[in-house]
């Protein structure tokens, strides 16, 4: 039998030593004993592993996940621990794989203390409370805790890093932590009558915390879940609870059965209409509405049902003496929410083909033939859909008054979507791309929607649409030229 | 009136908000001994209350006046409730002294509308300048952002804030025109626009090393008040569905509406629905994490609500027997997540396992896994559901809880 003796409960290098030593000279986890020198004189004054020969050139490894476990797990009260911890680095020697095997009684166990010493960890990072002693410059904050595990040291620097500009003290029956501004100094455990009593804000925060506490949705044991009774001690706060809870059913139902008040002053009143001003505006509304005024009323449109899930109606834009109009198919992603047409991929795509067609963008109305975004949610994405006939249809009213407004010299209909509704059937863009169509008086150009070429997977086979889409665009902009020069 | 006064009307008028968390932004601290405070990616609750919710953040309206008038609110402009309103200085100082003592991880900011969007937003605004700029505060800001408000001022509060968020309110824009008159469903959802928009450019700039350009690094969140008005689960869900996927929400909080004092009598006075509150975040949950279709939690649902008496999962489970049991020695990942019972870390656990050694069902304590909900879909190395049992209609009531006795354990 080998009796180890560690300097102290957190003792991991003395631990790692021993353990590793005792490894190399294959003492089995049945032949040692672990205890902790607790500063009375030495019962065992020979420790055991001075009989153990060094094996310097003995070396083996470990998964770092044992490492990183076994620094957690050291620090948690149980005094099991330095054996479990031994006998499961003596497995791992000949079962490299043990640690993921969660099911393994050895390997639960060491997860459980981890996880239960960094849940400790995380509970004296929130339940923690400074108490002022001095004030202004000379403030020193002063907490009492305590921790169920070994965990002082392990917490510290947390509070180093979060309140570097103030001295501060935490004092705990087994260790203290101490921060200067400059480094942490750790000094022997003390008795909580050393810890201040009181802080002037401590009023003020139970207010606060009586205030926030809806009484109507009383959920005592997922609070206790939470925040278990044992911290309870050392939380200013927690001496509201048990009157808070007892107050609670009386004061949710005197808000349910006490009768409404009067309202203390008079709803707004709407600003009174003139009932024949609004008569006279609808008489005086013009045969072609400006296209400010077309944007307002489509924002409220109601026409088909996408407007439920888009979030707004995506007006065409442009300047109203355009003499080319180019129509899309319907808002994609980025234009439902910025509100403008063509300002995501697609976008800058017709941009480039337009500047190297030899269009200027900003003299060109650009609108849509649909001015809903239609999708379906897919997780975090939105996928774009093809808008239907019906949907295409309810919303030809707004292309035939933009078009009324504009009065384009030129139409140009991206994708099929727009030729359907600019030419108000379905019309095939592969057999009526390449040249001008009259439509109506008005001349039609079909080409390709510029998402067409962003969806190709082929490069080669991008390049060569993406250059009979300028092509097309040229065809307009020499149209337009030659219409003009005449 | 003296803060502490004002500190006790400002934080009941705000304590309806359900959202407290401060996880999910950036790494940062004051070691460099300028300034105060830290944030990691985890989020901490310093406290609970008895209604179970935590206190992450010290949640304030700088002031509960309010032009609108929200039948649902507290604030509401005919309620007779006290008003009050803290001058940027005081919520300042509040915020730092309460840190100082490790009460709170940051501020939660929003506001009554008082005189216009832009003002109020302004006001808000500020509060954060002053904490970041003049205090060096490096703790957690969540504010709360007004609808319409100019784009350099929600520029400016991205900057300073980890978190922003503009509550939906409403499920159906139909109730919210009638509870809330002043409140415009779309002028919301452009703005939340406007957000995600501004979140994507800051996250294009830290990708392409762009001119770093801070905004709002745990992303924005809303809330919908569940039970004040007749929408039921199925519009629910498909509304967080469609707000998740359009504005990449980090959160939809859900609140069940509760009494309030001086209520309108326009609104149920009941007791909250909190069982239901529940549900829908365990279906949230589902929609995010185990790769649930909103359709599919709900189709079969009776009257578009999901049961109060067992989890969506499990309800979702019932309707598809076909699909059980399920092998969990060779399942893969996606139908592990569809077992009743088990949970994320529980499949990441299983997987990591059943590379090594098969799974028994004594195994399934070990993996936190409730042995009684989840056997009858499963089969393990040892255990197979006999095959009756899966066919049974009374399937169901080995699952619905037991009566027990109220109490609270005190």
């Amino acid at each position: 039998m080998h009796i180890i003796t560690l300097d102290g409960e957190t003792d991991f290098d003395g631990w790692r030593k021993a353990a590793r030593l005792m490894a190399l000279n294959e003492v089995k986890p049945e032949d040692v004993t672990w205890t902790v020198r607790d500063g009375e004189p030495e019962l065992f004054a020979a420790s055991a592993t001075d009989e153990l020969p060094d094996v310097p050139q003995g070396t083996f490894n470990v998964p770092s996940k044992f490492v990183e476990l076994a620094k957690a797990a050291i620090l948690h009260r149980n005094p099991e621990r330095f054996a479990l911890l031994y006998r499961l680095l003596w497995r791992l020697r000949g079962h490299h794989d043990l640690l993921n095997i969660a099911t393994d009684a050895d390997v639960a166990e060491i997860i459980a203390m981890a996880r239960a010493v960094h849940r400790d960890e995380h509970k004296m990072h929130a339940f923690v409370r400074f108490r002022e002693v001095g004030r202004e410059h000379k403030a020193h904050f002063v907490a009492w805790f305590e921790p169920e595990h070994h965990i002082v040291e392990l917490a510290a620097p947390f509070f180093a890093r979060r309140f570097a500009d103030m001295p501060w003290s935490i004092l705990t029956p087994d260790v203290c932590a101490h921060w200067d501004g400059h480094e942490i100094a750790i000094t022997q455990g003390v008795a909580k009558s050393e810890a201040p009593t009181e802080d002037r804000l401590e009023e003020t925060w139970r207010s606060y915390y009586a205030a926030i506490f809806n009484p109507a949705r009383l959920k005592v044991k997922a609070m206790q879940t939470e925040m278990p009774r044992k911290y309870w001690r050392n939380l200013p706060e927690a001496s509201l609870i048990k009157p808070l809870i007892a107050d609670a059913a009386r004061t949710t139902s005197t808000m349910i059965e006490s009768e409404a008040s009067e309202p203390h002053k008079p709803q707004k009143q709407e600003p009174a209409q003139d009932p024949s001003l609004q008569d006279l505006s609808m008489a005086r509304k013009p045969a072609h509405d400006s296209i400010a005024a077309l944007r307002e009323e489509a924002a409220n449109c109601r026409a088909c049902p996408l407007w439920k899930d888009a979030t707004q109606t995506v007006f065409g834009e442009g300047p109203q003496s355009a003499t080319v109009m180019l129509v899309g198919e319907q808002p994609g992603d980025k234009e439902d929410l910025a509100g403008h047409p063509f300002v995501g991929p697609a976008g800058q795509m017709l941009d480039r083909a337009l500047e190297e067609a030899g269009i200027d963008r900003a003299k060109v109305y650009v609108t849509n033939a649909v001015k809903h975004f239609k999708f379906v949610p897919r997780g975090k994405i939105r996928l774009h859909q093809k808008p239907n006939t019906p949907e295409i249809r309810a919303c030809r009213q707004w292309y035939e008054r933009e078009l009324a407004a504009i009065e384009p010299e030129l139409v140009v209909a991206l994708g099929a979507t727009a030729a359907q509704s600019v030419l108000g059937k379905a019309t095939p863009i592969n057999r009526n791309r390449g040249h001008l169509i009259e439509h109506d008086g008005v001349k039609v150009l079909v080409t390709v929607h510029p998402s067409y070429l962003l969806r190709l997977p082929d490069a080669d086979a991008r390049a060569r649409e993406y250059a009979r889409f300028v092509d097309d665009l040229k065809l307009a902009a020499g149209w337009l030229r030659r219409a003009h020069a005449a | 009136m003296d803060v502490q006064r004002k500190l006790a009307i400002l934080a009941d008028a705000a304590k309806y908000d359900a959202s407290c968390a401060s996880s999910g932004t950036e790494q940062r601290d004051s070691s460099d001994g300028k300034g105060l405070g830290s944030t990691s990616g985890m989020g901490i609750c310093h406290s609970y209350a008895p209604d179970g919710r935590c206190i992450s953040l010290l949640k304030v309206l700088l002031t509960n006046a309010c032009n609108y008038d929200c039948l649902y609110c507290v604030n509401r402009a005919s309620s007779n409730v006290p008003r009050a309103r803290f001058t940027i200085d005081e919520i300042v100082k509040l915020t730092l002294d309460f840190y100082r003592r490790n009460y709170i991880e940051g501020l939660f900011l929003s506001s009554g509308i008082i005189r216009s969007a832009d003002y109020t937003m302004e006001q808000v605004v500020s509060v954060a300048r002053s904490l970041r700029e003049q205090h060096h505060f490096r703790g957690y800001i969540h504010l709360k952002t007004i609808p319409e408000a100019d784009d350099a001022l929600i520029a400016e509060a991205g900057k300073y804030a980890d978190r922003l968020s503009i509550n939906i309110e409403m499920p159906e824009e139909g109730s919210l025109a009638k509870l809330a008159p002043e409140k415009d469903v779309r002028a919301i959802r452009r703005t939340m626009g406007r957000l995600r928009l501004k979140l994507d450019e800051a996250q294009e700039a830290k990708t392409t090393k762009a001119k770093p350009q801070r905004f709002a690094p745990a992303g924005q969140s809303t809330q919908m008040i569940v039970g004040a008005d007749s929408a039921d689960d199925s519009t629910i869900l498909n509304t967080s569905a469609n707000l998740y996927g359009a504005y990449k929400l980090k959160r939809v909080y859900y609140s069940a509406f509760s009494p309030i004092p001086d209520a309108s009598r326009a609104l149920p006075l009941i007791a909250p629905p909190l069982v239901r509150e529940h549900r829908l975040y365990q279906a949230d949950w589902l929609m995010r994490f185990y790769g649930f279709d909103v359709g599919e939690i709900v189709d079969g649902a009776a009257q578009g609500m999901l049961p109060l008496d067992i989890d969506p999962k499990l309800a979702w489970a019932l309707r598809h027997r076909d699909r059980f049991p399920l092998d969990v020695n060779r399942a893969s990942r996606e139908e592990l997540l569809r077992v009743p019972g088990f949970g994320t870390k529980a499949v990441d656990r299983i997987i990591a396992t059943r590379r090594v050694t098969s799974i028994r069902s004594a195994d399934l304590t070990r993996l936190h896994i409730p042995r009684n909900k989840a056997l009858p879909f499963i089969v393990l190395s040892d255990h197979r559901p006999s095959a009756r049992l899966l066919d049974e209609a009374g399937l169901v009531e080995r699952f619905k809880p037991k009566a027990t006795q109220l109490g609270f354990g005190f």
